[in-house]
């Protein structure tokens, strides 16, 4: 920001500016360069902003009317959910924007990875993401315990459990996070606190987050660096403010399509019965955007080495800049990349699936091989790639392929990787 | 291989709808009689909840709770809608304990709109005593807790049967169709005639099934009508908003050489 020189232009805005200096902040806001060929797959950064904002707001008056108690918890949802003005819409926002909120978050997190914009030298904003993403599964998990329905409970019990697979100490570190000798009320209590905690954590680190972001500058879809400002970039308001705008609002009519109309359907059914530790219920289920973790969970026969596979999972991404060294961002130029790319996805989306479904048979086979080639994938194919793979051409501006059609041969730089 | 993904992906999504359908795995699929309140526009039939406020009283409520709802609910817009006179009535004939009085004593007076369904069972583990140890589901938000939702309720009440060669059912345990592992504790709530409409309606099973299953789908979702209405309003909003940016937007780019 130091780049800038910027004058307010009244006096009081220059007198304030110069003890705090806001306005500077602003004018580099609105003039920060963009690179003009994102796509809608680059909107999605606004959209999670969006959803942050709107799971703190209709969480702090959900807050207000809430009861944490494992007597009234399940009851005070039911009074939300009846007595409150538009309570039943501020719940329904509440519990659909979770989702929302994940189903935007896995775009943005594939949209990274199939542009590379992890890479250098965007390395921390891609492990801020990480740990942003890591505190949504943590905030989403407890929340998701607050109703204190039948899924709340049970699916308490089967995540705390798993830290009992912790050698010699695991019991003991159940019982302190329970807070007793199972999950109760002191649970309830303290899994309120964090979840009330959590979004400002998150919120701190979307700060982070967007600063680092703002150091090297947008990636774009064909991953070269930038000059900036050029005739490449386009200053963000009101060129992408209105297209993020544009973006959200589509956005906004699928989120209002859940809301309204099927409000339920993400959720499970056994939630609206309330807690009860003598009945366990037929199959616990996590909310969908967990299922391809705990199908990794519980692809692993042992116990401890389920859990260490999957946070193994998680942490597998965050030191990802490191096992894809390959100098070429955009999948665009690295035809093999873009193959196997794909194969995640549906990777992922196997695990998701089984992750669903009973943990025998038929799907308990195919969890194991989609976790086996879910590592496969950061752990071999990447590093291989990364040294291995012939990349294409890479444009030496954004102008270039957009006016010049072809591309000239002076105009190209060589990318190839020398081996 | 970016087709064949995408393909992949809505295979998984059409399917997931019946994700958790597995643990039923001997109930039969739930039929459906035709909502009034399902769809966009869909609202609740207004004398349907009435007679289903009805057969709940008189027939369900001896055993299952409904303690989410209140008397005043009954005449709350968007539901059976009786008149303020008449959920008085209604209320009064259901005794409340109160207090405790300046005696410090604990008293039973008539209940009032504002008070809570007056449970059949002073606690859960009585209700289960009285029912063989099956304790009888709170009913406010049934219809929610059960996958399949109205459609199954309507199919539960109606699929009582005689058990099929080969199984053998415990006293006090019935069969029905649509129940998982078609066994259950409750017996046979419904038959012809056990209520006496007082519009006129027969009483048939069917006729008792459906309105019942309103009533409780109502008591589940008491907003339900007032959310289809906002859902609509919302979304045409967003979509007319949604176009006037679109062209801003366009407007906008039109300034530089490149594509939105």
């Amino acid at each position: 920001m130091s780049d800038h020189d910027y004058t307010p232009s009244s006096k009081f805005g220059k007198w304030f500016n110069d003890r705090l200096p806001l306005l500077t902040l602003g004018k580099h806001l609105t003039d920060y360069p963009t690179p003009k060929n994102l796509n809608y797959w680059w909107t999605f950064g606004g959209i999670l902003t969006f959803c942050l904002i709107t799971q703190i707001v209709t969480g702090l008056i959900l807050a207000m009317h809430y009861v944490a108690h494992a007597d009234l918890a399940f009851g005070s949802v039911e009074h939300i959910m009846r007595n409150v003005n538009y309570g039943w819409l501020i719940r329904y926002v509440h519990a659909n924007g979770a989702s929302m909120f994940f189903l935007a978050v896995y775009i943005h997190i594939f949209r990274s990875l199939y542009y590379g914009s992890y890479k250098s030298p965007r390395e921390i904003i891609w492990i801020l993401g990480m740990i942003i993403y890591i505190l949504m599964m943590a905030a989403a998990f407890m929340g998701y315990v607050l109703p204190w329905g039948q899924m709340s409970f049970w699916g308490a019990t089967v995540i705390t459990n798993l830290f009992s697979a912790i050698p010699f100490v695991g019991e003991s570190i159940v019982t302190w996070l329970w807070g007793g000798y199972s999950v109760d009320n002191p649970t309830l209590t303290r899994f309120f606190s964090l979840h009330y905690l959590i979004p400002f954590l998150i919120l701190g680190l979307v700060v982070l987050h967007i600063w680092a972001l703002h150091v090297p500058g947008n990636n774009n879809p064909i991953g070269i660096d930038l000059k900036k400002p050029s005739k490449d970039t386009v200053p963000f308001h009101p060129y992408i403010v209105i297209k993020d705008l544009f973006a959200l609002l589509i956005f906004l009519i699928v989120f209002a399509f859940f809301v309204f109309y099927s409000p339920n359907i993400l959720g499970h059914a056994d939630n609206y019965i309330e807690a009860n530790p003598m009945v366990t219920p037929a199959h616990i289920v996590p909310e969908w955007y967990l299922l391809p973790f705990y199908a990794i969970l519980r692809s692993v026969p042992d116990k401890l080495l389920g859990v260490i596979a999957m946070f193994g999972a998680l942490f597998i991404l965050v030191i990802l800049p490191w096992l894809d060294t390959s100098k070429t961002r955009s999948a665009i130029f690295r035809p093999l990349y873009k193959q196997f790319y794909w194969f995640l996805v549906a990777d992922v989306l196997i695990l998701g699936y089984v992750g669903a479904m009973p943990a025998e048979g038929i799907y308990l086979l195919v969890a194991r091989v989609a976790t086996a080639y879910y590592f496969a994938h950061f752990l071999i194919i990447l590093p291989i790639l990364s040294r291995k793979e012939k990349v294409l051409d890479v444009p030496l501006s954004i102008t270039e392929p957009v006016l010049g059609g072809a591309v000239s041969a002076s105009a190209v730089r060589q990318r190839k990787d020398k081996l | 291989m970016k087709k064949f993904v995408i393909t992949f992906f809505f295979l998984i999504i059409s399917n997931s709808i019946n994700i958790t359908s597995f643990s039923a795995e001997k109930a039969a699929q739930p039929m459906s009689p035709g909502w009034s309140f399902k769809g966009f526009f869909g609202t609740f039939d207004r004398a349907s909840l009435q007679r289903g406020y009805q057969v709940y009283t008189e027939v369900c409520a001896s055993c299952h709770s409904m303690k989410h709802l209140s008397y005043r609910n009954l005449a709350q817009p968007g539901g059976p809608e009786f008149s303020k006179e008449q959920v008085k009535i209604i209320a009064s004939q259901f005794e409340v304990r109160d207090g405790p009085n300046d005696d410090g004593e604990m008293f039973d007076r008539p209940a009032r709109p504002s008070d809570n369904f007056v449970s059949p069972y002073s606690n859960d583990k009585e209700a289960a005593a009285a029912n063989g140890g099956a304790y009888p589901p709170d009913m406010s938000v049934l219809v929610k807790a059960r996958k399949g939702g109205a459609d199954y309720i309507y199919s539960l009440l109606l699929g009582y049967d005689e058990p099929p060669e080969g199984i053998s059912l415990d006293d006090g345990v019935y069969y029905n169709k649509y129940m998982a592992g078609n066994k259950i504790k409750m017996s046979n709530p419904l038959s012809e005639g056990i209520v006496e409409y007082a519009d006129g309606t027969q009483a048939t099973e069917e006729q008792m099934a459906k309105d019942v299953t309103t009533f409780l789908s109502w008591a589940a979702e008491p907003h339900l009508e007032e959310r289809h209405k906002i859902g609509f309003r919302a979304i045409i909003y967003l979509i007319i908003i949604t176009i006037l940016v679109y062209f801003s937007m366009k407007k906008i780019w039109s300034r530089v050489e490149s594509e939105v």
